[in-house]
């Protein structure tokens, strides 16, 4: 059953490899992204049993991150097709099969229980996502394509280093083993040293392919030229994925009883990733790559609840889900105002409002929810964050937090009001194109889930994201 | 048998020097694969022989002696580059630099809680300089290609700290680590073919059309 989640999505990508016709194979998109969305609804609400020492498997935490890639993919599948009828000259083969094996390691990252697993997983998922970023075939893509490339292959190099030395610390023990509730288990007994040294190069290989700052460079440009649906999952669905990678490693920490160190490591990476977020917002005159770095303010603020702990780290479980989808809806707008402009420019766009009314009005909705802006998910989730870090009793850590808040707020609005608002600027009919249903449907969709979640909390997910939170506790 | 494996590992970090120090590209793939192969070896001297160490030794001979030295020719002869011409820092600083990181690795292994078995092993200073020998080719060469090739090499330095750990990681895990690395190169190939067209030259420092 859990199997299929990664042998679906990777005959997709075998039969849309095969498939003569772009046609045909446009429309496998929303059949693979809806059938994985079935299976992956099957999983959590009939849960498996999880034998101790399996390599595969979904735990609660498991479950809340394949569900969040589920749905924000199937949104994006949608959106795919209605993509692929305007971008028809360079062909789909490579786009569409990429996007299908980008799906699969993605579910193989959720499941493993082996570190090692966990790796080759994660691996796979820049090795798929790199020609995703190509697909524009321009100057600017492959340099892009490039730079992520090697940047996210050297972090996860690193990574893996840290898992050998994660590994070594098991050591003089006679038998070594990578698995998770072999690793949990034994954890007490792991050498320190190791473990700590272990635990900085996973934070930088994660770390850098999740974006935190410094390690970020890459993001802005692989966002900035990646077509909108890659970019929403990109910075939706890859960024949970290397961070739920990360949560592992926090598992194996506190269970060793080097909770602190994380903590604060990761306390760290989150004040540094809100402070050149908050930066690189401020005048930027491109709008897709300011989503770029409003990605690497919420992984800041995932950090932080993270690091912080107690009830923060619901808040920041919680975060991720409202992440995910409401980066979903930024993207795939923005995706359609870059293409009816064909610019993404601030000073050449402008008045989209006018032209793209849909878009452009769920554009500056999905503004104000990423910053945090009631009555949406991002409001509700940001506050039980700030709840954790005042009443842990960090003080100077909340204020500094809404400082940066409030400077990434008012930064990204000058931008985001500049584009949508005012005179349509004279490139707003440079390419014969209009929204429709196809396109805007995703966006919604994703949009009104945002904004559910900041009304009120269904039990089920209440339950499941306790449940997850629940094994990042100390003693589990 | 031992001494064997630490003869081998000593050839490994002469030939870094070699690689750090040349400007012929296809002789700089020729050593990274001739390093491969005797990476490829060292599994075997320094474990008793068994299916998993045979695996793992034929793969890595196939993959980081053949296969991705082949993928990389084939990339230079389609791009028809021959030399790393001005690298960002020159040749003899970077093997200064190659020397100090050496000497660093070294010295820093000395100091690790390693348990008693590996005390004195030349594996994990090695690896360290390896590790520093393909960061240093990734972060000073101008050339996409050459630094596709630090990446191999930065791999060697993790596949020589793993050579202490072979029971840590199944067969199975082995076997997709060592795909991905495959496929890492493969689509590195492609991007590099891809810079050459957009840009007709391999120079990264054309990639710099994005910045803040």
């Amino acid at each position: 059953m859990k199997t299929l989640l990664v042998l679906v999505p990777a005959a997709f990508a075998l039969t849309a490899y095969l498939l003569p016709s772009d046609r045909l194979r446009a429309w496998l998109l929303p059949v693979g992204g809806v059938a994985h969305l079935l299976l992956a609804l099957a999983a959590v609400i009939a849960p498996e049993p999880l034998p101790v020492g399996a390599w595969l498997g979904l735990d609660p935490l498991g479950r809340l991150v394949l569900l969040l890639v589920s749905l924000l993919f199937a949104c994006c599948s949608v959106y795919g097709l209605g993509y692929l009828r305007f971008r028809q000259q360079w062909g789909t083969r490579a786009f569409v099969s990429c996007l299908f094996l980008f799906l699969s390691a993605m579910s193989l990252s959720v499941m493993a229980r082996h570190l090692g697993i966990l790796w080759v997983a994660v691996e796979a998922t820049t090795l798929a996502s790199a020609p995703l970023i190509y697909f524009n075939r321009n100057r600017l893509s492959i340099e892009a394509t490039w730079k992520y490339l090697l940047l996210c292959s050297v972090g996860i190099a690193l990574a893996m280093l840290g898992i050998l030395f994660v590994a070594y610390s098991v050591l003089p023990a006679p038998h070594i083993s990578l698995q998770l509730d072999a690793l949990l288990a034994g954890a007490g007994h792991l050498s320190r040293p190791w473990l700590r040294a272990g635990f900085v190069f996973l934070l930088v290989g994660f770390g850098t392919k999740a974006g935190f700052a410094p390690l970020h460079t890459w993001k802005p440009d692989a966002y900035g030229e990646a077509p909108g649906m890659v970019g929403a999952l990109l910075a939706g669905g890859l960024t949970s994925i290397a961070f739920l990678a990360l949560l592992r490693t926090m598992q194996i920490m506190i269970a060793a009883g080097e909770a602190e160190v994380a903590h604060q490591a990761l306390v760290v990476m989150g004040v540094l990733s809100l402070f050149f977020a908050a930066v690189f917002v401020i005048k930027q005159p491109d709008f897709k790559r300011l989503l770029a770095y409003s990605s690497v303010e919420h992984m800041g603020i995932l950090a932080i609840g993270f690091g912080v702990g107690g009830l923060a780290v619901f808040g920041a479980l919680l975060h991720m889900i409202n992440n995910a989808l409401v980066k979903g809806v930024l993207f795939l707008t923005a995706g359609n105002i870059h293409r009816r402009f064909d610019s993404k420019r601030r000073e050449e766009v402008a008045g989209a409002i006018a032209v793209l009314p849909v878009s452009a009005s769920l554009f500056v909705a999905g503004f104000l929810a990423v910053t945090g802006s009631p009555p949406f998910g991002l409001f509700v989730s940001e506050l039980t964050i700030l709840q954790g870090v005042f009443s842990a009793g960090r003080f100077p850590l909340g204020g500094y937090m809404l400082l940066m808040l409030a400077v990434i707020f008012i930064g990204m609005g000058s931008t985001v009001l500049a584009v949508t608002l005012g005179q349509p600027s004279p490139r707003a009919n440079q390419v014969n194109w209009n929204e429709n249903f196809l396109t805007l449907a995703p966006p919604a969709v994703l949009l009104l889930l945002v904004l559910i979640l900041g009304l009120y909390l269904p039990e089920p997910v209440r339950a499941m994201i306790k449940a997850a939170a629940g094994t990042l506790e100390a003693g589990q | 048998m031992g001494n064997l494996a630490n003869l081998l590992l000593l050839l490994v970090i002469l030939l870094n020097f070699f690689i750090l120090g040349s400007s012929r590209l296809g002789a700089c793939i020729q050593t990274a694969a001739l390093q491969g192969a005797l990476l490829a070896c060292v599994p075997l001297l320094m474990n008793p022989i068994s299916g998993h160490t045979l695996f793992l030794a034929g793969s890595a001979l196939a993959l980081k002696g053949v296969v991705m030295p082949w993928l990389l020719f084939r990339a230079i002869r389609q791009v028809r580059i021959r030399r790393e011409i001005d690298p960002m820092i020159g040749y003899v600083p970077t093997l200064i630099l190659g020397t100090v990181a050496t000497a660093g690795a070294f010295i820093f292994s000395d100091h690790l809680p390693l348990v008693a078995a590996h005390r004195g092993s030349l594996v994990i200073p090695c690896g360290l300089a390896t590790l520093g020998a393909g960061f240093l080719m990734m972060i000073t060469r101008r050339k996409a290609l050459t630094q596709a090739l630090g990446y191999l090499i930065f791999e060697n330095g993790i596949f020589i700290f793993g050579l202490l750990l072979t029971e840590a990681m199944p067969l199975m895990v082995e076997a997709g680590v060592l795909l991905d690395l495959l496929v890492a190169v493969f689509v590195m190939g492609i991007v590099v073919n891809q810079i050459n067209r957009e840009f007709s030259s391999l120079n990264v420092e054309n990639l710099s059309l994005l910045r803040e």
